[in-house]
């Protein structure tokens, strides 16, 4: 019984420690900076085989690759912006976690809120169509009010009986 | 516009929005598109599989139809693709195969490919993985198209079966000869 306590205990522990496992490598830089450099970097980036991990949390072999790129890159200097060149040359806008702004994104980044303006434009006409139609019977010409009121002389006549057959058994 | 056809913008919507969630549907979410298509082959040097004295660069392959396998022994799709890949390169004696042997071991590639048969004209070793990264893969099998000016026309990633070839691949060859 102890055992499988134990055993239990592990299986535990393999879960909740194996995607905190994936990115730990032993890697030496010569600042905090760069290493921080290293962690955004692998963060933003994602993992071309798995397309919805980072390359932080992904445990494929071309991650791995690539993380050491980054680092390789790092610690040689480069800037961010030239890794994320290098990257996006061989994996395209794909690897990045946030796509940059550009025509064929323009929808990506605006659309949203172009809907949201629309559906703004769109209540306020609506406010602004019924509020004017309950205004309407303000604005009759003469004849029109005549005619409205010779209606409403004949209507009640008509609706009554009709209410009350409805309540009817 | 008239009252009657305002009704109809919001089923507009609806449809329009609908066709485009059908589309993402049936879109198959692991086809990226690569960065690499209409672009140059990157410029390598690397040993030769058979003979690590010598060495294949990129300058080697030009003028002609190139066909650049990625490949390792550590790869089950690898050898399901690879009797696939012998006959393809005997039935098109036009088309140069290319083989990049990919992070693998040179001794187990060498027996793989004496023991199945090598559809390649030219296998070079990429040890580290940094020609991958350069051809912008994500793992193997993958398989790029070259033209005879040196630019990759098309990038596949997975197996190719005579199906695949004969489907995807035969279309492409049609543009690039």
């Amino acid at each position: 019984m102890k055992n499988f306590h134990v055993a239990c205990l592990l299986l535990l522990l393999a879960l909740v420690v194996r995607p905190a496992v994936a990115a730990i490598e032993e890697l030496e830089f010569s600042s905090p900076e760069q290493e921080e450099r290293y962690l955004n970097l692998i963060d933003e980036m994602r993992c071309p085989k798995c397309l919805n991990a980072n390359l932080s949390g992904s445990d494929a072999p071309i991650a791995a690759d690539l993380r050491a790129e980054i680092h390789a890159q790092i610690t040689a200097g480069n800037s961010d912006d030239e890794i994320i060149e290098f990257m996006t040359a061989r994996y395209g806008d794909f690897i990045m976690y946030r796509p940059p702004l550009n025509i064929g994104t323009a929808l990506l980044w605006f659309g949203p809120l172009v809907l949201l303006l629309a559906g703004f434009v769109v209540i306020r006409r609506m406010l602004a169509a019924s509020s004017s139609s309950a205004s309407t019977s303000e604005n009759l010409s003469a004849e029109e009010r005549k005619h409205l009121d010779q209606l409403l002389a004949e209507t009640p006549l008509a609706t009554t009986p009709l209410t009350k057959t409805k309540d009817q058994p | 516009m008239s009252n009657r056809a305002k009704l109809f913008i919001p089923g507009f919507f609806f449809v329009s929005m609908l066709g485009l969630l059908l589309f993402g549907l049936f879109r198959d979410p692991n086809l990226l598109p690569s960065a690499l298509v209409n672009r140059p082959l990157p410029e390598f040097s690397r040993p030769d599989l058979f003979d690590e004295t010598a060495v294949i660069t990129s300058d080697m392959l030009k003028g002609g139809v190139f066909l650049v396998n990625v490949w390792a022994t550590w790869c089950p799709p690898c050898h399901v693709e690879h009797p696939y890949l012998v006959e393809i390169s005997e039935r098109e004696p036009d088309i140069t195969f290319v083989g990049v042997n990919y992070k693998d071991d040179p001794k187990l590639a060498r027996e793989f490919l004496d023991e199945r048969g090598n559809p390649f004209k030219h296998s070079l070793v990429d040890a580290d993985g940094h020609l991958g990264i350069d051809l912008g893969i994500a793992g193997a099998p993958e398989t790029f198209l070259v033209d005879a000016t040196g630019t990759i026309r098309y990038r596949h990633v997975g197996v190719i079966d005579n199906k695949i070839w004969d489907e995807v691949f035969e279309p492409i060859l049609e543009q690039i000869k």
